[in-house]
């Protein structure tokens, strides 16, 4: 392939044959049409795709996807995909993966694909419940949710997704809704395009056991207010009417505030810099809720670093050219040996 | 060389070195073995060593063991008991006295024979007359205080000195057995490269102690062991893990592929690992993963992604791995998995020797769940079989086990170095572009192995997964479909049958007695069997490398048999399998469940029992 290849593909050529077999209403049917309008806009051979999945309702999505694809077990996606990257770093490697699948039983092997820095680009799935199972609680429901296995309200903090891939020294994080097919696009190709583990955590809806669980941001009529779209380089600025912003306060915490109310002028807000290896800003901007601040959505943090895959190939490349030993029969008559006869 | 007053020359003698955790037994009895087989001696070794890296000083479950059976003639133990102690504490002479020969040597350091280890060791006062040891050849040597004095000049710290000891006691048995110090003192420049003071001050304690002996002449009787008469051929000593490891380098040499390990660390099956990351140079890539789960899935994707993948493990690890091994059954994928048996059940014994994971190789998943189950029988054919068992992955497209144990994982042998132009070529069935349009799951009719389409091929683009499914790889719940499916990988990893060698009889084909083994107790089982034979016994052997499937002659072999014992170090999980398989026979049973390997004399027993009708 040259590099002035360009590859004409639309969605529908990453449409399998397969029927699409999610609920009527279910967030994910959005989540494969951004995905596959990204594909289609990477200018990435369609060989080079590899899907890997685990188990929930998400995990379906490779069968969807007319690249290669590997429907896998609960949990272990992240290391699947580590492997399949690691043996062949040409790969353009996605993790279809939940809040169940990847922070409860999968929870290990997230936080350490994220520390090794594998190049995969993981699409997490948060629709804070256990759907396949049928509706328990999940690692990022909310204290105090009923559900069938928590019928008088979890007793358990929830993870933040944001919070915890910063935490294992995560260098790219985004955030968007199953429904705004725009921003998710954007940022499925941000993530394709980033050196190093992705993490994108979707706010999607499921519409049978957990209907609605997103609606107070990202309902048409509040989302503007309650959303705040992050722009690399831009200011903070969201709400129907761009009035408001997000400030510093005390140097220590965010505020949001109406610009012209107070003094405040747009020369106050906050410039999005998702570049910023210091994780502070980001770490705070991950964890906002509304109603004390909006949701933050977009690339909230994206930086550069040394990739697993690439500094082992690195390393055996460099091991190769000063060792004597270049074949299994080198290797088998090196070291202390003696001849008989 | 120094005169020696009385010379005897033996066929074979066993020499065990043994002290505390600290005192450096591994690397004195694995100096000793390499200079003994760049002399020519067949040999076998032993570690034997307590899980805890420093146990408790001065106690007999801190006691830290290595033992070496060199010999004139072909050796395939590392023998029961041992001709030679070297005893750097009381506490080895507890752990080890009912394992000396009646009459032999033991070499015990005074120095370290205070009244505060001698109480430690739980002696009341003299540890050679509570065990009834006086009549035997015992050379009380003042090892502690004799390399204070030698190294009194080399301004090292106390520590460093008396961390010299156990080369003292290296330079007596070399001495003892006529022996060259130079591959040992190459070591010592070698290891201590950027520390000449340390080689040297190894080199002063080392023939210290050789002088030390030749003077006191009091070891005799010196042994002479003439080089044994071996094939011809380059030879190195090799120890299972290590051959593993290379068997599985070769592999990925003779398929063209690269090699991938995803693993955890875990005794003892970690070498395999440390090994393989050592070899970036043949471009292996080693993934040490978060958990033994990671360990094989890392490699499972490493498999999708078009390598020789693998996962080193040891029976807890093979536990945590049974989910990923089910998900390898089903997506058709290549990969072995080796399991280096300990001790169980849970974390039992860690570092020592067990064959009890028959079952949950054969057995230990959810659903019908073949996998081809294969078993190492010596140190270094721990390379034959990794060999094997990668070649059968990737020709049959299925998982394989492999089972080693500890005694394999850390015994050495000698072995001569096979050429890569010896070995066959591996041939994966790789799907190319005729296959379009790609179905995963069709198979050629004769293997019933898929296709392998490698990610980054156009026009294969394919799903695999975990569900069941039809021939296309969608998921099916079709009854008729999973009941065929399940039959036929089922069928595929029985077909393993046309590729591997029959069962071969060590002895006559017929007798009164069949000894049964398989994998790592096949050297004490050919010792026993061969003296039994020697002495008269219609006694013969077989130990069986591949347990799924097992060889097609079976029957015919066991059916020439008057009576079969089967010899394995479980409560008798083989024998319980070839009542399921050939429920034709009658099977005795000899069982050992201590951690340690049988002894010939455990073997001997019972063969002659059942001989004598009792």
């Amino acid at each position: 392939m040259t590099e002035t290849t360009v590859f004409k593909y639309t969605a529908k050529d990453f449409k399998s044959d397969q029927e699409v077999r999610w609920c009527p209403g279910c967030g994910d049917h959005a989540v494969l049409s951004s995905v596959q309008r990204a594909l289609a806009e990477l200018n990435i051979s369609k060989e080079k795709f590899a899907f890997i999945s685990g188990i929930g309702c998400s995990s379906r999505f490779p069968y969807y996807m007319d690249t290669y694809g590997f429907h896998s077990i609960h949990g272990r996606a992240t290391a699947i995909a580590s492997g399949v990257k690691t043996a062949n770093p040409e790969l353009s490697v996605w993790q279809i993966t939940g809040d169940g699948d990847a922070l409860a039983i999968g929870g290990n092997h997230f936080i350490h694909a994220i520390r090794r820095n594998i190049d995969i680009n993981i699409i997490l799935f948060n629709n804070e419940i256990y759907g396949l199972t049928k509706g328990q609680y999940s690692p990022t429901s909310n204290k105090g949710l009923v559900t069938k296995t928590s019928p008088f309200g979890t007793v358990e903090e929830p993870f933040s997704v944001g919070e915890l891939v910063i935490g294992a020294k995560g260098k790219f994080f985004a955030r968007t809704i199953d429904t705004n097919i725009n921003l998710s696009t954007q940022i499925y190709i941000e993530a394709a395009k980033h050196k190093g583990t992705s993490v994108i955590e979707v706010l999607q809806n499921c519409v049978i056991f957990n209907d609605g669980i997103h609606d107070t941001i990202a309902e048409k009529e509040v989302r503007d207010d309650r959303t705040l779209i992050l722009k690399h380089g831009q200011p903070m600025i969201f709400g129907k009417n761009n009035d408001k912003g997000l400030i510093l306060e005390g140097c220590r915490k965010l505020k949001a505030v109406k610009i012209g109310e107070n003094g405040i002028t747009e020369k106050n807000i906050l410039i999005h810099d998702a570049n910023e290896p210091n994780p502070g800003i980001q770490y705070m901007l991950a964890n906002m809720k509304y109603p004390e601040y909006p949701v933050a959505l977009g690339v909230i943090r994206s930086v550069e670093g040394p990739t697993y895959e690439m500094s082992v190939k690195e390393q055996i490349e460099g091991v190769k050219k000063t060792s004597k030993i270049k074949c299994m029969d080198d290797l088998l008559k090196s070291g202390s040996t003696w001849s008989v006869g | 060389m120094g005169k020696k007053s009385e010379v005897i020359e033996r066929e074979e003698v066993v020499i065990r070195f043994s002290g505390d955790s600290g005192d450096g037994m591994q690397l004195t009895g694995t100096l000793f073995s390499d200079t003994a087989a760049l002399f020519g001696n067949d040999l076998s070794t032993f570690p034997d060593y307590p899980a805890e890296i420093r146990a408790p000083q001065g106690t007999v479950g801190g006691v830290s063991g290595f033992q070496v059976h060199l010999g004139h003639s072909k050796i395939n133990t590392p023998g029961d008991f041992s001709d030679v102690l070297v005893a750097m504490n009381p506490a080895a002479i507890k752990a080890n006295a009912k394992w000396i020969k009646p009459g032999g040597t033991i070499i015990y350091d005074e120095g370290n024979f205070t009244e505060k280890n001698i109480e430690k060791a739980g002696y009341l006062k003299d540890p050679i007359s509570e065990e009834n040891l006086e009549n035997y050849n015992v050379i009380a040597a003042p090892i502690s205080s004799m390399v204070k004095e030698a190294l009194k000049d080399f301004g090292l710290d106390p520590k460093s000195v008396l961390r010299t000891k156990n080369m003292f006691a290296l330079g007596m048995v070399y001495w003892l057995f006529d022996r060259q110090l130079k591959y040992t003192e190459d070591y010592f420049e070698k290891k201590f490269k950027n520390k000449p003071g340390m080689a040297e001050a190894n080199k002063v304690a080392l023939r210290a102690g050789y002088y030390y002996a030749e003077t006191i002449e009091a070891l005799t009787p010196t042994y002479k062991i003439l080089p044994a008469e071996i094939a011809k051929g380059t030879y190195r000593n090799i120890n299972g893990n290590s051959a593993t490891a290379w068997g599985f380098m070769a592999a990925a040499e003779k398929a063209g592929l690269d090699l991938f390990i995803g693993s955890y660390p875990i005794t003892p099956a970690t070498g395999i690992l440390e090994e393989l990351a050592a070899r970036k140079d043949l471009g292996v890539k080693s993934f040490q993963a978060e958990d033994e789960i990671a360990g094989i899935c890392t490699s499972l994707g490493a498999s999708f992604a078009g390598h020789l993948a693998v996962t080193s493990t040891s029976g807890p690890g093979l536990a945590l791995k049974s989910e990923a091994i089910g998900l390898a059954v089903m997506a058709e994928l290549p990969i072995v998995i080796i399991n280096v048996q300990r001790g169980g059940p849970s974390t039992g014994l860690p570092t020592k020797t067990e064959q009890t994971d028959l079952m949950q190789a054969l057995y230990g998943r959810n659903g019908e769940c073949p996998v081809v189950v294969i078993a190492s029988s010596t140190p270094s054919d721990c390379f034959h079989f990794a060999f094997e068992a990668a070649r059968i992955a990737l020709e049959h497209m299925t998982p394989v086990l492999l089972l080693s144990d500890s005694y394999l994982a850390n015994g050495t042998e000698p072995w001569r170095i096979p050429e890569m132009k010896e070995l066959p070529k591996i041939k994966p069935p790789f799907a190319d572009k005729s296959e379009i349009p790609f179905l995963p799951y069709k198979r050629d009719d004769d293997k019933l192995a898929r296709k392998w389409a490698i990610p980054g091929i156009p026009g294969l683009e394919h799903r695999i997964g975990g569900l069941e499914k039809t021939v296309k790889g969608t998921v099916s719940y079709v009854p008729e479909n999973h009941e065929e499916m399940v039959k036929l990988r089922a069928e595929k990893v029985a077909r393993v049958v046309h590729e591997i060698p029959s069962l071969e009889v060590y002895g006559a084909k017929t007798g009164d007695l069949l000894v049964v083994g398989w994998g790592g107790s096949y050297g004490y089982l050919i010792t026993a069997v061969r003296e039994l034979q020697e002495e008269g016994h219609k006694v013969s052997l077989v130990n069986f490398n591949y347990i799924n499937p097992m060889p097609w002659n079976v029957k015919a072999v066991f059916s020439k048999f008057k009576k079969i014992v089967v010899c394995e170090l479980n409560m008798g999980q083989f024998a319980d399998y070839l009542r399921i398989k050939h429920q034709e026979f009658k099977y005795e049973q000899l069982n050992k469940i201590q951690g340690l390997p049988f002894t010939v004399n455990d073997i001997k027993e019972k063969c002659i029992k059942l001989l004598e009708g009792k």
